[in-house]
C-alpha cells in the first residue's frame, strides 16, 4: 500500500536560521499520526511546507501519488489537503455558514463539478452540527468563543472534504470534555476514511487517538513509531517530555 | 439579477428623462460627472472594496479609455496621411468610430493594461500593490505627456459633433451613454457579489492566507477582479474627450480621480454595491454644488477631510452605519 | 556621447542622490521597519519645505538651522498620527485598506492645505551656498546641492548610529522583527513604534528644508517624490539603511543620465520604472532581509 503522504528530505531555511532538517515521513491512507515536539520545533513551518503555504528549498513532498512540489496552497488543497490553522483564522465579515461555503465553493465545485445551492445549504447545516455550531450559523466569527472558533477552524478544513486533515493545535485551552469532544470528531473523521494528522501538546490526547507517533526537535525528527515505545525513548524524554 | 436590471434600466430612462425636462444643459454636465463617478467607484470598490487591494491609479485607467479615444479620433483626422492609398477609402468608412466602439476598445486597452500590472505585482502584498499603482498612474502620465501624437503635455481638441438624431444636443447623448454604462456597472457589482466569485473575492479580501488553504485561487481571482476593475473605468474614460472638448493631460489624469474613487466608496461603504452608488451621489451632489459655490481647493479639501474622518470613524462608511443601526434595532 | 557631459550627469546624480537618501531615511523607518506605509511623508516633507521658507524669508535663518529647530515639533506630529494610526487601526486589524486610505488622506489634505495657504507659485529660499559652485577640472560642484548632500549624509549618520548603538535604537529593529519577544522583555512595543514613526517625521523636517535649497517648491511637489521614495526604500531592502543610501544614490544617477541625454520630461516615470521593475522581478531588493 502506497503512502498518502511523502515527504523526503525536506528543508526550510530563513536566513540564516534552519527551521526544518531534512524531515522524512510518511503517511499512510487512513492512518492516524500524532505529531508532537516542544514549542519552535518547527510543527508548523512542516505543515506550511506540506501544505503550500510556505515552499521549502530542498527535499520533495509526494501527496496521493503525485509530488505537489511548486504547486499553490489551493492546488493541494484541490487534491485533498487541508489543514486547519493553529490560530483560528475565520473569514471575520462571512456568517459561519459562509466561511464554510468558501472551501465548498472552491475546492469541492472544482473537484467534483458545480453544486446545486441546496447541497451547499444542506452540507453546510450538516457540518455545523457536527461541531456543535449550528444554532449560531448566521452569526460572524467574533460572536464565538475561542472554543467555538476552533471547532469552525476544523468544520471549515472539513468543508474542502479532504482526504488528508491536518489538525494543527486545534485543543489548547479547552476543557477536558471540550478535547473529548473533538478527539471524538476526529476519530469519526477518520473512521470514515479521512487520514488525519493530529498536532497537539496535550499528551492524553495524543496518546489515545495516535496509532503512530512522529516527534520534531529543533527542525529534526528525533523519532517515529509505535506511541507507546516513542514516550518511552531516552532522547523523547530527554528533549521534549521529561522536565 | 433579471429585476434588478430591469429596475435600474427604468431608473436610468427616468433619471434621463428628469434631467432633460429643464432643458439647462449644465445640468447634464454635472449630472454627467457625477454618474461617471458611480463607474468609476463602484469599479474601484469590485478591487478595493470586494478583494482589499486598494488601487491608487483610477485615473491611469480612466485616462487610457480617454486617450485611446483621443489616439484613434487623431488617427481618422490623419488618416489620409498616415496609411497608403490603397486601404484609405475602406478605412474611411469605419472611421471616425463611434462611441460605444470607442468605450469598447477604451475598456480593452484598460483591462489589458490592469491584467498585465496585476500579473507583475499582484503576488505581493496589498501595501505593493498599492504603491504599484500610484508608480503605474506616473509612468503613463509621463508617456502620454511625451506622446506628441495625442497632443503631448499642451493636450488634444476633440471636436463634438453638433447634433445627435434623435436625441437633442450631443451632451445629451454622452450622458445617456454613461448612464447605461453606470447600469452595466452596478449590475455586474451586484451579480458578482452574490455569486461564487464574490465569495472568493471576500475570503480573499478576510484572509487571504486561509483563502488559499480553502482552495481558493487567489492570484487568479486578484487578476480578475483587477482586470473587470480597469476596463470599466477605461469604459467611462472613453467618452470624456467629447464630453470635455479640449483634453489636457492635466486633465485626464488628476489626482481629484484617484482620491474620489477612494473617498466616495469609502464614505458610502465598500461592502456592497450600494456604498459606492451612495458615497457618489452624496460626494458627487457636495462636490458639483462647492465647485459652483466656493472655490474646488476647497472642495478638495473638504472631501480629504471626510475621508479621513469616515476612515477611522465609521469604517463601513454610511451604509455600515445604516446596516448597525438597523442591528440594533432588530436586537431590542 | 560627450564624456565631460556623462562625468558631470553622474557627479549631479550623486549629490542628488545623496539627497534623496534624506528624503528616504523617514520610509525606512516608517515602512522598512515599522511596516506603515506612509505614503503621507512626502507631504511632510513638503510641509518642512514651507516652514524653512517662512521663518527664511521672514528672519533670513538658514533653512538647515530651521529645519533642526523644528526636529521636536515634526517629532511630536509623528507621534500624534502614530497614535491614531495604532488606535484606529493597528489595534482593529485593518492597517490594509483602511490604513492607506488614511495617509492618502493625509497627503491630499497636506497639500491642498498648503495651496489654500500659499497659492500655487514656487516659493524658494536663499542662503549663502546658494548659488556658488566649486570646479575641479571638468566637474562642476554646485554649492546649492553639494551642501543638502553633505547634510542629508550627516544626518543619515546619525540615523544609523541612534539605531544600531542606543537602546531605543536597538529596540526599533527588535519591534520589526519579533513583537512578542519585546514585550516579554518588559518593552511597550507600542511606545517603541511610535517613537520611531516620530523619528521618521522628525526627518522630514531636515528633507524639507534640504529640499527648497535644492529647487524651488510648490504644494504638489511632494507627488513626485511618492515613487522616488517607495522606489529607492524597496530597491535598497526594506529596512536597510545601507541598502537605501546606495539605492538612492543608483535613483539620482539613472535620473540625472536621462534628464541629460533624453530631456527631463522622463525623469518621473524613472523613479516609478525602476519601482515597477524591482517589484517584479527582486521584491526583496538588493540587500533586504
Amino acid at each position: 500500500m502506497s503512502a498518502l503522504l511523502q515527504v523526503q528530505e525536506l528543508s526550510k531555511r530563513f536566513g540564516g536560521f534552519v527551521a526544518l532538517d531534512s524531515i522524512d515521513l510518511e503517511v499512510q491512507p487512513g492512518e492516524r499520526l500524532g505529531l508532537i515536539g516542544p514549542n519552535g520545533s518547527g510543527k508548523s513551518t512542516l505543515v506550511n511546507c506540506i501544505c503550500g503555504t510556505l515552499q521549502n528549498e530542498t527535499g520533495t513532498v509526494q501527496f496521493d501519488g503525485h509530488p505537489v512540489d511548486g504547486l499553490a496552497a489551493h492546488e493541494r488543497t484541490h487534491r485533498g489537503l487541508a489543514r486547519s490553522f493553529q490560530l483560528p483564522r475565520p473569514f471575520p465579515s462571512l456568517t459561519l455558514a459562509d466561511n464554510l461555503r468558501v472551501p465548498m465553493l472552491y475546492t469541492v465545485h472544482s473537484r467534483s463539478g458545480p453544486l446545486h445551492a441546496e447541497n451547499i445549504e444542506a452540507r453546510c447545516a450538516e457540518l455545523l452540527q457536527m461541531v456543535g455550531l449550528a444554532k449560531k450559523a448566521r452569526q460572524r466569527p467574533r460572536d464565538l468563543t475561542q472554543v467555538e472558533m476552533r471547532k469552525l477552524e476544523l468544520a471549515r478544513a472539513m468543508a474542502a472534504e479532504p482526504k488528508l486533515l491536518i489538525a494543527d493545535e486545534s485543543m489548547a485551552g479547552l476543557s477536558h470534555s471540550e478535547i473529548e469532544d473533538i478527539l471524538a470528531l476526529l476519530v469519526r473523521l477518520n473512521e470514515s476514511g479521512i487520514t488525519v494528522i493530529l498536532i497537539e501538546h496535550i499528551m492524553t490526547a495524543v496518546m489515545s487517538f495516535s496509532q503512530r507517533l512522529a516527534v520534531l526537535v529543533s527542525g529534526k525528527k528525533i523519532a517515529d513509531g509505535k506511541p507507546q515505545d516513542v514516550v518511552r525513548d531516552p532522547e523523547v524524554v530527554r528533549a521534549y517530555l521529561g522536565q | 439579477m433579471l429585476p434588478f436590471t430591469l429596475i435600474s434600466v427604468t431608473v436610468a430612462i427616468g433619471l434621463f428623462l428628469l434631467i432633460r425636462m429643464p432643458n439647462i444643459e449644465y445640468l447634464f454636465v454635472a449630472a454627467y460627472t457625477i454618474v461617471q463617478y458611480v463607474v468609476l467607484t463602484t469599479a474601484w470598490n469590485i478591487l478595493g472594496g470586494y478583494t482589499g487591494y486598494v488601487n491608487f491609479g483610477s485615473a491611469a485607467f480612466f485616462a487610457l479609455g480617454a486617450y485611446s479615444s483621443v489616439a484613434l479620433a487623431t488617427f481618422a483626422n490623419q488618416l489620409d496621411e498616415l496609411v497608403p492609398e490603397s486601404i484609405a477609402p475602406m478605412l474611411h468608412l469605419i472611421f471616425p468610430l463611434s462611441i460605444p466602439v470607442l468605450i469598447v476598445i477604451g475598456g480593452v486597452v484598460s483591462g489589458i493594461v490592469g491584467l498585465g500590472m496585476g500579473y507583475l505585482t499582484l503576488r505581493l502584498r496589498g501595501a505593493f500593490f498599492a504603491i504599484a499603482t500610484l508608480a503605474m498612474a506616473v509612468v503613463l502620465q509621463t508617456l502620454v505627456v511625451n506622446w506628441e501624437f495625442v497632443g503631448g503635455s499642451s493636450g488634444a481638441y476633440i471636436v463634438r459633433p453638433g447634433e445627435f438624431p434623435g436625441l437633442g444636443s450631443y451632451m445629451q447623448y454622452l450622458f445617456a451613454l454613461m448612464l447605461a454604462l453606470a447600469v452595466l456597472a452596478l449590475v455586474t457589482a451586484r451579480a458578482i457579489e452574490r455569486s461564487r466569485l464574490g465569495y472568493g473575492f471576500a475570503a480573499i479580501r478576510d484572509d487571504e492566507l486561509a483563502a488559499e488553504a480553502s482552495g481558493v485561487p487567489t492570484l487568479r481571482l486578484k487578476l480578475i477582479a483587477t482586470t473587470l476593475s480597469g476596463t470599466l473605468m477605461g469604459m467611462a474614460g472613453a467618452p470624456f474627450p467629447y464630453y470635455i472638448g479640449y483634453l489636457q493631460p492635466q486633465s485626464a489624469f488628476s489626482l481629484e480621480y484617484a482620491v474620489n474613487s477612494i473617498a466616495m466608496p469609502m464614505i458610502g461603504g465598500t461592502m456592497s454595491w450600494v456604498g459606492p452608488l451612495v458615497g457618489t451621489l452624496l460626494l458627487g451632489t457636495l462636490q458639483q454644488t462647492a465647485n459652483v459655490t466656493i472655490s474646488s481647493a476647497v472642495n478638495l479639501l473638504l472631501v480629504g477631510l471626510l475621508l479621513i474622518g469616515f476612515v477611522i470613524v465609521a469604517p463601513n462608511g454610511i451604509v455600515g452605519l445604516v446596516q448597525d443601526r438597523l442591528r440594533a434595532r432588530r436586537a431590542k | 556621447m560627450s564624456f565631460d557631459l556623462l562625468i558631470g550627469a553622474i557627479v549631479a546624480g550623486l549629490l542628488l542622490g545623496g539627497f534623496y537618501a534624506a528624503v528616504t531615511a523617514g520610509i525606512s523607518i516608517a515602512f522598512g521597519m515599522l511596516d506603515i506605509v506612509n505614503i503621507a511623508h512626502p507631504a511632510f516633507i513638503v510641509l518642512g519645505s514651507y516652514i524653512a521658507y517662512i521663518i527664511n524669508v521672514g528672519f533670513g535663518v538658514d533653512p538647515i538651522i530651521i529645519s533642526v529647530v523644528m526636529l521636536p515639533v515634526f517629532y511630536l506630529l509623528g507621534t500624534a498620527i502614530y497614535q491614531v494610526y495604532y488606535l484606529s487601526f493597528e489595534k482593529r486589524g485593518q492597517e490594509s485598506l483602511r490604513g492607506l486610505a488614511f495617509f492618502f488622506g493625509v497627503l491630499f489634505v497636506t497639500e491642498v492645505m498648503l495651496l489654500l495657504a500659499f497659492g500655487v507659485d514656487y516659493r524658494y529660499v536663499e542662503a549663502p551656498y546658494i548659488g556658488p559652485s566649486l570646479h575641479f577640472g571638468p566637474i562642476d560642484l554646485p554649492l546649492r546641492m553639494l551642501v543638502p548632500c553633505l547634510a542629508s549624509l550627516t544626518m543619515f549618520a546619525v540615523l544609523q548610529i541612534l539605531i544600531s548603538r542606543t537602546f531605543t535604537g536597538r529596540a526599533v529593529l527588535a519591534v520589526s522583527q519579533d513583537q512578542l519577544a519585546l514585550q516579554l522583555m518588559a518593552v511597550d512595543p507600542i511606545r517603541i513604534k511610535r517613537i520611531a514613526f516620530g523619528l521618521s517625521i522628525a526627518t522630514a523636517s531636515v528633507a524639507g528644508a534640504l529640499l527648497v535649497i535644492i529647487q524651488p517648491v510648490e504644494p504638489s511637489v511632494g507627488r513626485e517624490y511618492i515613487g522616488r521614495v517607495f522606489a529607492i526604500c524597496v530597491l535598497g531592502g526594506l529596512g536597510s539603511m545601507p541598502g537605501t543610501l546606495i539605492a538612492a544614490m543608483l535613483l539620482g544617477v539613472v535620473e540625472s543620465i536621462t534628464a541629460t541625454f533624453y530631456g527631463p520630461s522622463w525623469a518621473p516615470a524613472i523613479a516609478f520604472g525602476f519601482l515597477l521593475l524591482t517589484l517584479a522581478f527582486r521584491p526583496s531588493g538588493l540587500l533586504g532581509r
